[in-house]
């Protein structure tokens, strides 16, 4: 069928500029670029361009640029070029609309409300490039109290498991299949040198990568790829992937064209077939269900290693909490309506969940009037950016934060969206061979560690302007915040001040 | 009969189940497998503890008399397990290798996510038995239940070999099971005696036996009769039917690209 779709970006090539080099044919994983056999020129098919600047950074000649195509609709507030598009694509296919990362819609970022304290005057801020500043963080249940013996000063309660991490930052879960293994590699690499943790994501943890199971935390999700005793044994943390943000409520396709050789044996499952994991856990429909898993995985590890559970922000994410607590996991992980995929229906990722501010700051209000806030870490992810997001999640309740998208803007990554159909030309979202090579994880880790290490020290500044030494002392400390530009409602379900008062 | 009758021998450990709570139970079947050497463990007055067996890495036999609770022998990796009496939900869930044979009954979910090692169920099977078992190289889960199945038998099955055998129906009566292979991608099952269309999922196809299905079909049933009697021959002499997987990809037409 003739597509009716205009391409949605522009190649411009300076022809003074390009010298027929080929760089470009040969990084782009979207055939755009191709050589003519007899002119021996070098075109490009604007209409497969996805816009992820891979040819424009390795032209050495500065010769190609990307513009978003200029074609004009009609203007109509209601009709936007999105809207007749995505029509387009599915009168020509009958499809669900598929797509990657993160909801991509103008709904309200809170932390671009929020703003930080300060110290003036009357309590002196810290400078944290002489004094000590403490980011550690011990991921796991507290106990309601601690005895110590009178004599020695030991600790007599017998903790839960902890696990500290260096920074409050964990790499969130990516799993290999969605991403390459040198991409995988590269995560797992930095989370040991920064000293905290990457997530396996529910494709199990491939041979090549149990030296760094130390710093793993490993999933386990409903279709249960690649979870065996010893994949279960040799992880840091174990969680249970109830939901994920960009796609709450369905479970995931992997489709048998990503399910390589090397895919298939981490997840012990046969190549090319579809890796489906189904909407439910089929032994988890209530709470109870859930604490028969959360228990069954404590049994398999000995009680040694903290038990978590992932689930999307979604309208009764705190009382959903509640249970998930009483269900006796150590850790929550939430993750907001920006969540990333490597694949999700758009409509589930652009119109179902909520923001991950909102939900923080629902549960950690919730699980403090129950009066169980310390029987769990509270993990958030979902459109962490910077280090300002990290350190307003903190104040609003959150133990660390999970980053995703951040970790593979890192490596490359331009947003494109298109991580569903296997091509990425920075080799991150793909099996191709050509394509997974041109990722170097240790190239890839120091980016990574670069990343962690920068926004601990803009961490440690802004902690040490208001006059705070230690992490665990903002930790849901929301007097640290002020609202700006936010309704009454919003900021009562933040709990946070307008600017000013 | 016989097998569950080993002669006992200092291998052999047994624990009084009556009243302990099941953490402390595990814990003492987990340090009796591995601080001394044991081949043979024998649980009496089991009553509904979860887990037994979760996790274990051993070439242990269990033995137990009683009633296990849910989510026996999950993540298994080894054992064999034999149950004088019915099993509840979950047994074999995501287990690895080794053996769970039931004298009884077992609940819902029976072998989910299983990826090896075999289950031998002597009478019916709960909701979903068989869901989501998956096979990849030598790794090739067996379901073996000699009664019949409750609703969505084998979906989302992945791998492995399911085999319903039917033994308490009567003749000429249907299975009970409705939604067989719902979503299934692999694997295969295979039924004895007669089930309808309309009871099968949309994505499973239906065939004959052929030679290497009869003969795996034979040496299951074998072993089937070999823990809970009855003659193999008179078993295998009924009507089977292979049920399959018709796609390997039931939602590659879903989306749009």
């Amino acid at each position: 069928m003739k597509s009716y779709l205009a391409s949605r970006f522009v190649v411009l090539r300076d022809q003074e500029r390009c010298i027929q080099c080929r760089v470009c044919v040969r990084q782009c994983g979207y055939d755009v670029h191709a050589c003519d056999q007899e002119a021996g020129d070098v075109y490009s098919s604007d209409d497969r361009c996805v816009g992820c600047h891979r040819c424009v950074v390795f032209c050495p000649t500065q010769a190609l640029s990307v513009r978003e195509n200029p074609l004009s609709y009609r203007a109509n507030a209601n009709w936007r070029p999105e809207a007749i598009e995505d029509v387009l694509r599915q009168a020509e296919t009958g499809g669900v609309l598929l797509t990657g990362m993160g909801n991509d819609k103008p709904y309200r970022i809170y932390w671009d409300h929020l703003v930080l304290n300060a110290s003036q005057v009357t309590n002196p801020s810290i400078d944290p490039l002489r004094e000590p500043m403490e980011l550690t963080t011990f991921l796991g249940a507290k106990p309601e109290a601690v005895t110590l013996d009178p004599e020695t000063g030991a600790l007599g309660t017998q903790m839960p498991p902890q696990v500290p991490v260096d920074v409050p930052i964990l790499f969130s879960a990516m799993s290999f299949g969605s991403i390459s293994l040198p991409a995988q590699e590269s995560l797992a690499r930095a989370a040991a040198e920064a000293g905290t943790l990457f997530n396996t994501g529910e494709g199990g943890l491939h041979r090549s990568l149990y030296p760094f199971a130390g710093n793993a935390i490993v999933q386990v999700a409903s279709g249960r790829f690649g979870v065996d005793p010893e994949y279960l044994q040799a992880g840091r943390m174990v969680e249970i992937k109830i939901g994920q943000g960009a796609k709450p409520g369905i479970g995931g396709h992997l489709p048998g064209e990503k399910v390589s050789a090397e895919v298939a044996a981490t997840r012990m499952i046969p190549i090319g077939t579809d890796a489906l994991s189904p909407a439910p856990h089929h032994d988890i429909y209530s709470i109870e269900d859930l604490r028969q898993l959360i228990y069954a995985l404590k049994e398999a590890t000995q009680y040694s290693k903290p038990v978590g559970v992932k689930i999307a922000a979604v309208h009764n994410v705190a009382a959903i909490a509640s249970g998930i607590v009483r269900a006796g996991a150590d850790y929550i992980a939430i993750d907001g309506l920006r969540g990333s995929t490597g694949a999700a229906p758009k409509v589930m990722r652009d119109h179902v969940g909520i923001p991950i501010e909102l939900a923080l700051a629902a549960v950690d209000t919730r699980l403090r009037q129950e009066g169980i806030r310390h029987c769990v870490s509270l993990i958030a992810a979902g459109g962490i950016r910077n280090s300002a997001d990290v350190l307003k999640a903190i104040a609003l309740g959150a133990d660390a934060v999970y980053i995703a998208t951040a970790a593979l803007v890192a490596l490359g990554c331009r947003v494109c969206q298109m991580c569903y159909a296997g091509k990425c030309s920075w080799g991150i979202a793909t099996q191709n061979p050509y394509l997974t090579r041109r990722i170097n994880p240790a190239i890839g880790a120091r980016r990574l560690a670069n990343l962690l290490r920068g926004w601990s020290h803009e961490i440690q500044e802004m902690l040490g302007g208001m006059g705070i030494n230690a992490l665990e002392s903002l930790r849901g400390n929301r007097l640290h915040l002020r609202a700006v530009g936010l309704s009454d409602s919003e900021m009562r379900v933040l709990g946070v001040r307008p600017a000013g008062e | 009969m016989s097998d569950h009758h080993l002669p006992s021998s200092e291998l052999d450990q047994e624990i009084d189940a009556h009243g302990v709570y099941y953490r402390d139970l595990n814990a003492r079947i987990r340090q009796a497998v591995e601080r001394r050497p044991c081949q043979r463990l024998v649980l009496r007055h089991v009553c509904g503890q979860r887990y037994i067996g979760t996790g274990l890495r051993s070439r242990v036999r269990i033995e137990i008399h009683g009633t296990p609770g849910n989510d026996l022998g999950a993540f298994m990796d080894g054992p064999t397990i034999v149950v004088h009496g019915n099993a509840q939900d979950g047994s074999g869930n995501t287990m690895n290798s080794g053996e769970i044979i039931v004298h009884g009954r077992a609940g819902d979910i029976t072998g989910y996510a299983m990826r090896g090692g075999r289950i031998f169920v002597r009478d019916g099977v709960g909701y979903r038995a068989g869901i989501h078992m998956k096979e990849y190289g030598e790794r090739r889960p067996v379901l073996v239940i000699g009664g019949t199945a409750q609703p969505f038998l084998g979906e989302y099955m992945a791998g492995g070999v399911v085999l319903l055998l039917g033994l308490n129906l009567q003749a000429s009566e249907p299975h009970r099971t409705v939604h067989v292979g719902t979503g299934m991608h692999g694997g295969v099952i295979y039924v004895r005696g007669a089930i309808e269309d309309w009871q099968l999922g949309r994505e499973v196809g239906r065939a004959e036996l052929e030679e290497e299905d009869w003969v795996l079909v034979a040496q299951l049933v074998h072993d089937f009769a070999g823990h809970f009697g009855g003659d193999p021959e008179a078993i295998l002499s009924a009507p089977f039917v292979k049920l399959f997987p018709l796609y390997l990809r039931p939602y590659g037409n879903l989306y749009a690209y």
